[in-house]
């Protein structure tokens, strides 16, 4: 058995925090008290520090099979738990593509192997995630899926969207939508504006994500599917999504550490660190950003996590490939850039990264209660640090936040119990 | 000239980093290197003994010849690298082919890419000075220097000048570095072209003026400056054709009636003659296009020389 004594316990259904005592026993919680005593439980004087649910995150690549030079399940695992996630759901554009069951049955056979968290699949929407046929969806499901996607890429075909909307409908899992139209955003290497004509560098304009997203909520409409919008990065697309929220419509949506943080302004210098799939935004995107997620607009936040090795990212930058780390960067991020300053509730961050992502997915998990699986995070909000290439664990350092001092270190990860990460 | 400005060692990759004083000394060493390109013995001996490497990874023919006379006649070596029929070709990246050159003992390399951004790479794996020599359509400084020499030889400053510049501005890297250079010498510029070839928010990025009507953007102005139209732009519909560009956009001797009596007429080449730029109006007495080639191999010689040679 395990107590953790003495911290500041966010208790989920009440959405407050208490200074309390949690005892864990084998894989789950067995009570959360003021000053319980044990003789047989190993026990961590937690004083001064807070105790939340371990972090969920519904968006993330783990690029195995076929790119393990990247990231691994069992490196992205190790790198989730040092980041205070326990639970998280890894995209399919692998290769080959979660596209069928044995390939779902792979990434859960391992992850089950390497157990340092707990990791949900999303299958493919189409066959090979190329948008041309639909994928095996149904098998996918039985074999454990908690959501589709072709993340990475898009159904540029409306019709196919929409008959993958009207054969999911009947599993109740929701549809990721990574929305893109490529007639628009072909080329484009950053946000289509300031920057693209600052650095020459062809643009990605808002309105390629927007176009993409307001087909899918007529779709989701229509045919009464879960929609769910991936990474969303602009004004227009948080105003689509209030909207449809009005209309009853079923939509949820995420945004990303580094769109709420971070603008096209940070592709100044060429780094290709900051090239990323959407585009860091203008400060009038960034901002609306920030309001969707304060008035739940915006349901969560996700990593996307996407590993790539330096060799890949230390190129030209038009050739170099998109996307960023996540994983170990983002709460200290968040809790850096927003609590800290006041700017976000501490409560409503730790909803948006525990119990409302799994109730997205269906799961119940992302709550400290007792009798619930004991999957923990502890951290010491006092402890500043400065966020290098040596300190992290994923195998890729292609993060925009290098060098940055954070606040909010991660001292303990439980997962199921176990002590996934410990400093 | 300044005694006191230090230009060893710097880079160059845009003009947002050179003050007005610092251009300004530029273009007074540039004089000084116009005499001597002038004479019948051309060379002089102050960089000899340094190695400059051009890294042309896109193709050029001006830009190249111009910054390797520029080096023979400050007697440096010159290892000119173009990416056709090199190691590239056979799948080696940027950061090794800098490696083996600076292991060769380069002194100061000129690079030239289609990606924006690469200078600052070829700097960050050879530690030496890097010269840009234009990176896709985000740069190319030399140019935009030896345009203001050029403006700065025939009306002693820029200040005030209204300078319009008219044509494909979205794929322009030399108005980019023309916006910056002009701007903070002093000069009004007004940009001109079809709106699809205009990029967003270029008021806002630059100290410009846009306008999509030549004749308006022409007016009372003290320089026009045509730029290159691409028949492939026609392709990826940016535009309907070649022949409504040129009557829309086309610089004739009667859009000249609009602008000042003493204009000056300017192209970085290669011109499309007949397209953006009638020869009557390329061939005419206000045409300094000629002059700009001869100008670009002085500035190129005084930015070596004040990189490479030391102290003003």
């Amino acid at each position: 058995m395990i107590l953790l004594k003495n911290g500041f316990v966010y208790l989920s259904s009440e959405k407050k925090f208490e200074r309390l005592d949690i005892l864990i026993d084998g894989k789950f919680i067995k009570k959360i008290s003021p000053n319980i005593t044990t003789n047989s439980a190993v026990t961590y004087d937690c004083k001064g520090r807070y105790i939340f649910p371990g972090f969920v995150d519904l968006h993330c690549h783990l690029r195995d099979p076929g790119y393990t030079y990247k990231e691994d399940i069992e490196s992205g695992a190790k790198s989730a738990a040092k980041g205070g996630f326990t639970s998280i759901c890894c995209m399919p554009n692998t290769n080959p593509t979660i596209d069928n069951i044995s390939t779902v049955n792979y990434v859960t056979r391992k992850a089950r192997d390497v157990g340092k968290t707990k990791i949900f699949v999303i299958g493919a929407m189409s066959k090979g995630s190329q948008g041309k046929e639909i994928a095996n969806i149904g098998s996918m499901i039985k074999g454990g899926i908690v959501a589709i996607s072709d993340d990475g890429n898009c159904i540029q075909n409306a019709k196919l969207m929409l008959n993958v909307m009207r054969y999911v409908s009947i599993f109740k899992i929701p549809i990721i939508s990574h929305s893109e139209d490529y007639s628009l955003s072909k080329d484009g290497q950053v946000n289509y504006g300031y920057m693209s004509t600052k650095l020459g560098l062809p643009g990605i304009p808002t309105l390629a994500e927007e176009i993409m997203v307001s087909r899918d909520i007529m779709l989701a409409d229509v045919t009464n599917t879960n929609i769910h919008i991936a990474h969303a990065s602009t004004k227009r697309t948080v105003d689509l999504i209030r909207y449809a929220k009005k209309q009853g419509i079923k939509i949820t949506a995420e945004v990303t550490p580094h769109h709420l943080i971070l603008t096209e302004q940070a592709c100044e210098n060429f780094d290709t660190n900051t090239k990323m799939k959407p585009p860091l935004r203008s400060e009038q995107d960034r901002q609306a950003l920030i309001n969707g997620l304060l008035d739940d607009t915006i349901d969560i936040i996700a990593t996307d996590h996407a590993p790539h090795s330096d060799y890949e990212k230390e190129l030209e930058f038009i050739k170099a490939p998109f996307g960023t780390i996540g994983f170990e960067s983002a709460f200290p991020a968040l809790y850096t850039n927003f609590v800290k300053t006041k700017k976000i509730k501490f409560e409503k961050l730790i909803e948006k990264m525990t119990s409302r992502p799994t109730e997205i997915i269906g799961k119940e998990l992302g709550k400290i209660e007792e009798g619930k699986p004991a999957d923990i995070t502890v951290v010491d909000l006092n402890k500043s640090y400065t966020f290098t290439e040596e300190e992290i664990l994923s195998k890729s350092k292609n993060s925009p936040f290098l060098g940055n001092k954070f606040w909010g270190k991660i001292e303990m990860t439980i997962c199921d119990g176990k002590f996934t990460w410990k400093i | 000239m300044s005694d006191r400005l230090d230009f060893s060692g710097r880079n160059l990759y845009e003009l947002d980093s050179y003050s007005v004083s610092e251009i300004e000394t530029i273009f007074e060493t540039a004089k000084i290197m116009k005499q001597i390109i002038k004479r019948d013995y051309k060379k002089i001996p102050t960089l000899r003994g340094k190695t400059i490497a051009t890294l042309f990874f896109e193709e050029s023919t001006r830009t190249r010849i111009s910054f390797e006379l520029a080096a023979k006649r400050l007697s440096a070596d010159v290892i000119s690298f173009s990416s056709t029929g090199s190691s590239v070709k056979k799948g080696e990246s940027l950061q090794d082919t800098v490696y083996t050159l600076n292991a060769m003992g380069i002194d100061l390399y000129v690079v030239r890419h289609s990606c924006p951004g690469v200078p600052q790479l070829v700097h960050k794996y050879s530690n030496k000075p890097v010269l840009n020599a234009g990176d896709g359509r985000h740069s190319h400084p030399t140019q935009a220097l030896l345009d203001m020499f050029s403006i700065w030889e025939r009306k002693g400053s820029l200040k005030d000048l209204k300078v319009t510049v008219v044509g494909d501005i979205l794929h322009s890297r030399v108005v980019r570095s023309n916006l910056i250079g002009m701007s903070k010498m002093g000069a009004k510029v007004t940009i001109c072209g079809p709106r699809t070839l205009m990029p967003p928010k270029i008021e806002e990025v630059y100290d410009a003026k846009c306008e999509y009507d030549l004749i308006k953007a022409v007016k009372d102005a003290d320089i026009i400056m045509g730029l290159r139209m691409q028949l492939e732009r026609q392709a990826e519909g940016l535009f309907p054709g070649l022949s409504e560009y040129s009557k829309r956009y086309g610089l004739s001797k009667n859009v000249l009636k609009y602008a000042k009596r003493n204009v000056l007429i300017m192209h970085p080449g290669p011109m499309n003659r007949g397209v953006e730029i009638l020869p009557e109006v390329a061939d005419s007495e206000h045409s300094i296009i000629i002059e700009q080639v001869t100008n670009g191999v002085a500035i190129r010689m005084a930015i070596l020389f004040l990189i490479l040679g030391g102290k003003t």
